[in-house]
């Protein structure tokens, strides 16, 4: 289904164009409406523990600095397989991200037990020819990352040639083999909702495995109405398709509330299905703390402080 | 994996419900001299709440009374500046109050808290602080600046406190005083605001409030001494009053039903659209004189905006309304139910396709499932008459043309939306639509500064906006 779509519709720039355009628009008021309607959903109890460790299990542990050292990837990857150490029975994360030069420090400290998943494709800016995004990407599945967060090049997109992103991403695809491909759309450069809808289906029919909302690198990174676009999309496409797509909302979810607030969102509009890390994931370094204060806090009744829960 | 939501409910203590009330008249709660009593009951359990007052003949009077009392000895007499700054302290006596005003108000009326909480308290105190930056510039408005001098206003039950602040502010603003008849269902956050009145040290009279049924609001309407009418309520009810001020000088507003049509063309923003949809007829369980009963949907998209509508519809929480994750709280009485299930049949028998959301009832209360119906023409009388409840009559049209000729073929002009990413076709629409109201990619949305109000047999007269102010002041002809 998926293939004769593309067939149809990527054949060129023009046609590819008129398909992405033809999508229903997006009312700017009216998705932040629905966003902020459904924030105000309490979750209390019983459903806010279900919801903290489902959030934990999401988490893409992420570190993407400079100054990265395999210290500090080793140290990350010991916080992802064992988040508190004072509660065995809290899950572990999802995946460690990291730029792909660490892939193979990250690798080897988590074993099997969790995905690595690696930045790629001249993260976070995109700015270089295909054949260095496509050894970046080669270079970080050699070191062992079993997912690619790449980013699509927002100049091309926003100047209109649609198929040279799609090739991008196509060959992107082609070159991570058996890894999951995420692709990054940095929506706070995509700037309308509009341009948001149009990437996701645009990465959807290329054959991302997930599409992703930001680097973390631009402000705004991600927020509710841009996550339920990416939502609305994933739903979507999964009724014409039957392909099921995940989501990654990336950057600037900090605190459970925020967390809670987007599977509340996954649930009221994508459905159980989506209610999975296999189909969605938090992209973020410090939620996952506080997610930790959270559990503890409803575990012993009460609050403990920054020092009961580990830096990374 | 399931995510239930567990129960979140909104505490009950923040609210004082006497095990009885008066009358407010003169700034005092009194004893009725002539009237009766009855029970208001949580439309959600049937738990009687409490008793309430029905005023008599005398009490009306003596309300009337006070109330022109207080027109002649202060009201009149005081700057608008000054009128202003009662009505600021009312907003924000209103504000401070509006965790109380917002149980108050689900627990007598059955709408979700979320509603209560997030639209018509808010709403209420806008209402209040919109009209007191109106008090002192009256003048400027172009309708003069005479007011009426007594006002009698009826409002309804399905927004008990914020009609209450759309009759109250202007009239108060514009230099009125005010007897006010709360719904008999509803009076609990009137007499509330009597409370807030006491607070605000409104002076005395200048707000009465007196609760009872329809006699009790026959009784305001023909008491010579009063000299406006204001009623929003259903339009069998707005022609008889009508007809009783024939002949007289009393001054008349009338806000009355809708059949709302809720246009979305093929290029709508279809996701937007389905929420407006939504809104547009399940906001208040339908109890919404504007609400968008009629979906105008155009054909070549009908299929995928029905397909979208049902799923959204799956997703809606019918139940307790205190709880802060319902959606859709208790259908207000009993009477309203059975008109509900009476035109929910009468669409049945005349053929057309009924859904229901799939969803359980609970067992006390006054409950109905969101519905719509499809293959609706409009001969059928759920595409004429108004329901007042969660369901919905699908229909179809193929052209601009036809959208607009189907729209006003209602005897009702209240509110209308239009849903396309093409704004000038929106405007042709907008210019053809005989409605008061017309909204372009969103559906039940009010401002204090848009005036509010109807065509044909949906009444006449605004609220809100400069506009609505005529409606508290004397057009003399010179």
């Amino acid at each position: 289904m998926t293939a004769a779509l593309a067939a149809d519709v990527a054949v060129s720039n023009a046609a590819l164009r008129r398909y992405l355009h033809g999508l229903p628009g997006v009312d700017q008021v009216g998705a932040e409406g629905r966003a902020a309607m459904l924030s105000t959903r309490s979750i209390k109890a019983a459903s806010k523990q279900q919801a903290i460790d489902l959030a934990i299990s999401m988490v893409d542990l992420t570190t993407l600095e400079g100054m990265d050292t395999p210290g500090k990837v080793r140290a990350l990857c010991a916080k992802a397989l064992r988040p508190d150490p004072t509660d065995p029975t809290t899950p572990h994360v999802a995946a460690v991200c990291v730029y792909g030069d660490m892939a193979a420090i990250a690798r080897d400290a988590v074993g099997d037990a969790l995905h690595v998943a690696a930045v790629a494709t001249a993260f976070p800016s995109g700015r270089a020819s295909l054949a260095v995004k496509l050894a970046d990407t080669r270079d970080a599945v050699a070191n062992g990352a079993d997912e690619i967060d790449m980013v699509i090049d927002r100049g091309a997109f926003l100047a209109g040639r649609y198929l040279d992103v799609y090739d991008e991403i196509v060959a992107i695809k082609e070159a991570c083999g058996t890894a999951h491909l995420k692709v990054i759309f940095e929506t706070g450069e995509l700037r309308t909702y509009d341009n948001v809808r149009r990437a996701s289906y645009l990465a959807m029919l290329a054959g991302a495995d997930f599409i992703k909302t930001s680097t973390g690198k631009v402000s705004p990174a991600a927020t509710l109405p841009v996550t339920l676009i990416l939502l609305e999309a994933v739903r979507d496409w999964h009724r014409q398709t039957g392909q099921r797509i995940g989501v990654k909302p990336a950057g600037g979810i900090r605190t459970s509330k925020d967390a809670i607030r987007y599977l509340v969102m996954v649930n009221e509009v994508c459905g159980e299905a989506w209610l999975t890390p296999d189909l969605f994931r938090f992209g973020a370094s410090s939620l996952l703390n506080d997610l930790l204060l959270q559990r503890q806090r409803m575990r012993t009744g009460h609050y403990s402080g920054p020092d009961y829960v580990t830096i990374d | 994996m399931t995510f239930e939501y567990s129960p979140a409910p909104e505490s009950r203590a923040v609210v004082d419900i006497a095990p009885h009330y008066g009358l407010f008249i003169d700034g005092d709660f009194v004893e009725t001299i002539d009237g009766t009593t009855f029970k208001t009951v949580n439309p959600a359990t049937e738990e009687v709440l409490s008793e309430i007052t029905e005023a008599g003949a005398a009490d009306v009077e003596r309300a009337v009374k006070a109330a022109r009392a207080a027109y002649k000895q202060t009201w009149s007499k005081m700057p608008g500046r000054e009128r202003a700054k009662y009505l600021y302290r009312i907003a924000r006596i209103i504000q401070e109050r509006s965790r109380e005003l917002a149980v108050l108000e689900t627990l007598d009326n059955g709408k979700p808290i979320r509603e209560s909480r997030d639209v018509d308290i808010p709403l209420v105190a806008a209402h209040f602080f919109y009209h007191a930056g109106w008090a002192d510039k009256i003048a400027y408005a172009g309708y003069g600046d005479k007011p009426y001098g007594v006002a009698g206003q009826i409002i309804p039950w399905n927004f008990p406190l914020l009609m209450l602040a759309w009759k109250v502010a202007p009239a108060l603003a514009c230099g009125n005083t005010v007897v006010l008849k709360p719904a008999e269902t509803t009076s609990l956050t009137a007499l509330a605001f009597a409370d807030i009145c006491r607070q605000a040290d409104l002076p005395p009279g200048v707000v009465n409030i007196v609760t009872g049924a329809g006699q009790t609001g026959r009784m305001v309407v023909e008491s010579p001494g009063v000299d406006k009418i204001a009623f929003t309520g259903s339009t069998e009810v707005g022609k008889l009053i009508q007809r009783a001020l024939a002949g007289t000088r009393k001054g008349l507003t009338l806000e009355l039903g809708g059949k709302a049509a809720n246009i979305v063309f093929d290029d709508a923003p279809v996701d937007e659209a389905v929420e407006g949809i939504v809104n547009g007829i399940f906001f208040n369980q339908g109890h919404v004189c504007c609400a968008g009963s009629r979906l105008l949907v155009q054909e070549s998209v009908q299929d995928e905006v029905l397909d979208a509508l049902k799923r959204r519809l799956s997703t809606l929480r019918l139940g307790d309304p205190l709880d802060k994750n319902t959606d859709i709280g208790a259908i207000h009485s009993a009477e309203q139910r059975a008109r509900i299930d009476d035109l929910v049949r009468s669409g049945e028998d005349e053929g057309a396709d009924r859904w229901s959301a799939p969803c359980s009832l609970p067992d006390r209360g006054f409950w109905f499932a969101p519905t719509l119906f499809t293959g609706v023409t409009q001969a059928h009388r759920i595409a004429r008459e108004e329901i007042f409840g969660p369901v919905l009559s699908v229909l179809t049209f193929r052209t601009p043309d036809e959208a607009v000729e189907k729209a006003n073929n209602t005897p009702y002009g209240l509110s209308a939306g239009v849903w396309s990413e093409k704004g000038s076709r929106t405007l042709w629409m907008a210019s053809r639509l005989r409605a008061g109201v017309i909204w372009a990619n969103t559906f039940n949305r009010f401002d204090p500064a848009s005036p509010f109000g109807g065509y044909k047999e949906s009444g006449f007269g605004r609220e809100g906006g400069r506009q609505g102010l005529a409606a508290y002041l004397k057009q003399e002809v010179v």
